[in-house]
């Protein structure tokens, strides 16, 4: 294992989080908060803890897959901790557990909240939580990755553990490259987002704030009611902005390249588009009773369906209220998810089409014993390693799933709450059902579950995998050949 | 530049490596996926799975922006059949790998045809070098510069020279021949010496000098250089065939030993004088019997890294030979480095090279100013050719008043047709070319050489 270069890495991404903390610092001038001097204080603290960590060049650069995923583990850990530090010191959370859930919520993209009054925060506090959402979104180390002055295409590792989906490709050559236009797609969306919705006269803090909350697939709102107090145009941009959202960003860059024919050929944004329709179709023939109008039925059931597919999690409407059988429906949409490579949590839809897949065939085989049949993905056979990836990721899915929905009983919750605040942290969703349903929130649970729901936030953002290593004994181990070389070193000091 | 390489063996892992450590784009097409991941994970590169010979494949990895293509799968045909391709519907340049020894004489007519930038055919090119490198056998490693007009000698300092202990000053003042020491390495170490710097036994010296002048200089520093009158080739595969057939054109005496008797046979068609023997070469008798210890050069190149390096090493106790030795697989370049061997051939690495020197050159159409390149102990120290434009910084201050970056070194300069080998008073002329010999890897342009 190689710490050195961990530790750098970690060093670099605290850099980055200081740097990023002075925005919040910025907002807080502009609303004249005593809150935002807390960002620029630790935003000032952050950058030099991570430039005297960066000032150690690491000799060695040689770098696996595991410190990859070591690392990336690590970096959402640290970056979590130390993101939720201006939340202590100015009081917005005073409690350092809370503060954690929050700040692990809104990197994690997953927008579930332990606060029962959010607007009682400051608009510094607020447009941080915001941002964090933004900034988990795509991932911090995708964007370190195209800064980061180290050589060489290990760097690959990082990009593999920290992306979404089960095959990572690349989009052009250089991983520098690949990093930027991704960046660059999800900066412009963003601002896209954000114009358009001033242009439908929402104001300009909320505009910004849903826009980074949505571009991330986040769902931290700024009111207590959620989104319902928005216009009908206002909440059909931000249903349609979080569908694009997610969808695999190699699709916008094959519209960017002019490939029409081989984005419109995608066919996992095929299948998602198939899902979202079909879900919303259903809700709005089971819910046309509830509402006075018809297009507010429809409005309802779109943006529920957008907002629970691609892991959201904003509300215009209670959902707690639909009939059982439209709330069965959006359960399952957290468990699907949105496209590989795109912002959105969840199983991912491509996962789901593979498994289907081969669940189909084979069934052939059972009925043709001697049949030779190949699963497709996208026209091309799905190879044998990526069909058991996706069936190890669903096994330790499973099991963490039931770990933690086994330990969070404790807390004496009903079925459902338990049930659906495990899909929620673990899919990156946010608002379950019942207790932690749209209007209501996480405080109710124990500090252990909280903790609990922490880790599967990570866990949930990063593929299981990075966050499992790391309890691995194996993982802290050096090779033997490094520990004799440790062995000698010491001897020839001695 | 955007670069296509197809076929992920050796050479297209080698050169996707190097190529992006030069921080070109680079995709890797090749039909096993195992080689591709083997590929992208450890290198900056984007992987394809698929024939290159198909078409869509090779749109698919962006043929129709891209700056080159090479051609490196196992067969010939393939090879060209893609470049065919690319180069009919595209304006990107081509490269391809030909070796077989049949289109040996019709390379001119195939690139004609193909419209290929370069053909490579690695056999030949390492048979090239081992010819080279036996014509004078004191050198470990020779380098041609400025089109044949000084040459870039590797040698190991020889105990009792005249060269051991001494430094640079002394030897110039002592030896009458022009020559520049442009680079030592001393046990894993590299310097690139000053005035002071003092040699020593076992040290690897690295010389910039004029063809002529080096028997002289080697005659003065007293190291003999016997020249080569008989070699000893193991193994009879296709370097060994370019290789007799260029050593019987310069009357050197070949023997070859091979195993397979059916390869023996048409050998002796081939190569009318040479003498072919059928037998094991990892037999001590039959090396022995066959006058191993009185051998001038022996030269190991069969197929097997291992056998290769065993016989040199029994080579060179047994007899006072030039022994060159090929090794194939790059992994364990250190340690061969650490043994007792002459000069060690990795084909490889030297086909490589060759495309390497050709995308710098290259690039060179496209604002850069390299015109040759050279990488010297094991990629830590490089030699390159720059071409001085008008209004290239430093033109007409002697050498000793331009401040250089550090691990650098002046060592050539050709104006017109002559060649100079600069001293402090030399100033650089616009139309030049300079010999730059660094440790800092990648500079592109003669401004990067100033501080």
């Amino acid at each position: 294992m190689n710490f050195q270069i961990i530790f750098y890495i970690i060093g670099y991404v605290l850099k980055i989080e200081g740097l990023l903390m002075f925005i919040p610092a910025l907002v807080g001038l502009v609303y004249r908060e005593k809150e935002g001097l807390s960002f620029l204080f630790l935003a000032a603290v952050i950058l030099l803890i991570g430039w005297l960590i960066t000032r150690i060049k690491p000799k060695n650069q040689i770098f696996y897959a595991r410190e990859g995923f070591v690392s990336v583990a690590l970096s959402w850990i640290v970056l979590s901790l130390f993101g939720s530090l201006p939340f202590i010191l100015n009081g917005d959370i005073p409690r350092f557990a809370d503060a954690f859930f929050e700040t692990v919520s809104g990197f994690t993209t997953t927008g579930s909240t332990i606060l029962a009054d959010v607007e009682a925060l400051s608009h510094a506090s607020l447009f941080w939580r915001s941002f964090t959402h933004w900034i988990g979104g795509m991932g911090v180390l995708v964007f370190i990755l195209s800064i980061l002055p180290i050589t060489g295409g290990a760097t690959m590792h990082l990009m593999r553990a920290e992306s979404p989906g089960p095959q990572v490709g690349k989009i052009v050559p250089k991983i520098k490259d690949t990093s930027k236009i991704l960046y660059i797609i999800y900066t412009v969306m963003t601002v896209a987002e954000i114009l358009i919705l001033i242009c439908c006269r929402m104001p300009v803090f909320d505009a910004v704030t849903l826009s980074l909350g949505s571009a991330g697939t986040g769902g931290f709102a700024i009111r207590n009611s959620g989104l319902a107090d928005y216009s009908a145009v206002c909440q059909y941009i931000i249903a349609i902005f979080v569908i694009l959202f997610g969808v695999n960003f190699n699709v916008y860059f094959l519209l960017i390249r002019r490939h029409l024919r081989q984005a419109a050929r995608c066919e996992e944004a095929r299948w998602y588009g198939i899902i979202i329709a079909l879900s919303t179709l259903l809700i709005f023939a089971n819910t046309l009773k509830m509402f006075s109008t018809a297009e507010e039925a429809f409005r309802h059931a779109f943006f529920q369906v957008g907002s629970i597919i691609t892991t959201t999690g904003y509300g215009t409407t209670d959902f707690n209220l639909y009939p059982e059988f439209s709330k069965v429906i959006l359960v399952i949409l957290m468990f699907i998810g949105a496209c590989a490579g795109s912002t959105g949590g969840g199983i991912k839809v491509s996962r789901i089409v593979i498994l289907v897949k081969s669940v189909f065939n084979e069934l052939a085989q059972i009925i043709h014993p001697r049949t030779v049949k190949k699963a497709r993905l996208e026209g091309k056979v799905i190879d044998h390693s990526t069909m058991r990836s996706v069936n190890t990721y669903m096994a330790a899915y499973v099991l963490l799933f039931f770990a933690s929905f086994l330990l969070i009983s404790l807390d004496n919750m009903d079925l459902t709450t338990n049930f659906t605040a495990v899909a929620a942290t673990l899919n990156n969703i946010g608002p379950g059902l019942n207790v932690v349903g749209p209007l209501g929130n996480f405080s109710g649970f124990s500090d252990l579950s909280k903790y609990i729901f922490c880790f599967n936030m990570l866990a949930g953002r990063l593929e299981l995998f990075p966050m499992l290593i790391l309890f691995n004994p194996q993982t802290w181990k050096q090779p033997f050949r490094r520990r004799k070389e440790l062995q000698n070193a010491e001897k020839t000091t001695e | 530049m955007k670069i296509i390489i197809v076929g992920g063996g050796k050479t297209g892992a080698t050169l996707a490596h190097t190529l992006t450590d030069e921080g070109h784009d680079v995709t890797v097409i090749d039909q096993s996926a195992d080689r591709v991941s083997g590929i992208c994970d450890n290198n900056d590169v984007m992987g394809l799975i698929g024939n290159g010979m198909n078409y869509s494949a090779l749109s698919e990895a962006g043929i129709s922006n891209a700056d080159l293509l090479i051609a490196v799968t196992g067969s010939d045909e393939q090879n060209l059949l893609c470049c065919l391709f690319a180069r009919k519907n595209t304006k990107c340049a081509t490269i391809a790998r030909i070796r077989n020894p049949m289109f040996l004489a019709e390379t001119e007519f195939i690139k004609e045809q193909v419209g290929l930038s370069m053909a490579i055919n690695p056999e030949l090119e390492a048979a090239n070098t081992i010819s080279r490198l036996l014509r004078f056998p004191g050198a470990i490693d020779i380098n041609s510069f400025a089109k044949g007009r000084a040459e870039m000698l590797t040698f190991k300092v020889p105990k009792g020279s005249l060269l051991d202990g001494k430094s640079l000053t002394y030897i110039r003042s002592k030896v009458e021949a022009k020559v520049l020491f442009c680079s030592v390495e001393r046990s894993g170490e590299w310097h690139i010496p000053s005035g002071n710097f003092e040699l020593h036994a076992g040290d690897k010296a690295t010389i910039i000098i004029q063809p002529r002048e080096a028997p002289k200089f080697f005659r003065q520093i007293r190291m003999e250089t016997h020249s080569v009158k008989n070699v000893m080739i193991v193994g009879g595969g296709t370097i060994s065939f370019y290789l007799a057939k260029q050593l019987l054109d310069t009357r050197i005496s070949v023997k070859i030993i091979e195993m397979d008797e059916q390869r023996c046979h048409e050998l002796a068609e081939k190569l009318p004088g040479a003498l072919i023997i059928h037998g094991d070469a990892s037999d001590k008798n039959l090396l022995l019997e066959e006058g191993i210890e009185s051998t001038d050069a022996f030269v190991a190149l069969t197929g097997f890294d291992e056998e290769n390096v065993l016989l040199s090493l029994y080579a060179k106790e047994m007899a006072d030979a030039k022994v060159i030795t090929k090794v194939d697989r790059l992994i364990f370049h250190e340690l061969i480095a650490n043994l007792e061997l002459d000069s060690v051939i990795y084909p490889h690495n030297l086909t490589a090279e060759e495309i390497l020197r050709y995308v710098r050159a290259k690039q060179n159409a496209m604002g850069n100013n390299i015109e040759t390149l050279y990488k010297l102990v094991e990629n830590k120290v490089e030699a390159l050719e720059f071409n001085i434009g008008e209004n290239a910084p430093g033109l007409g201050i002697p050498l000793r008043e331009l401040a250089l970056k550090d691990n650098l070194i002046i060592c050539g300069i050709t104006r017109g047709r002559r060649f100079i080998l600069p001293d402090g008073d030399t100033a650089i002329q616009p139309g030049d070319q300079v010999i730059v010999v660094t440790g800092r890897t990648k500079l592109n342009d003669f401004k990067d050489i100033l501080k």
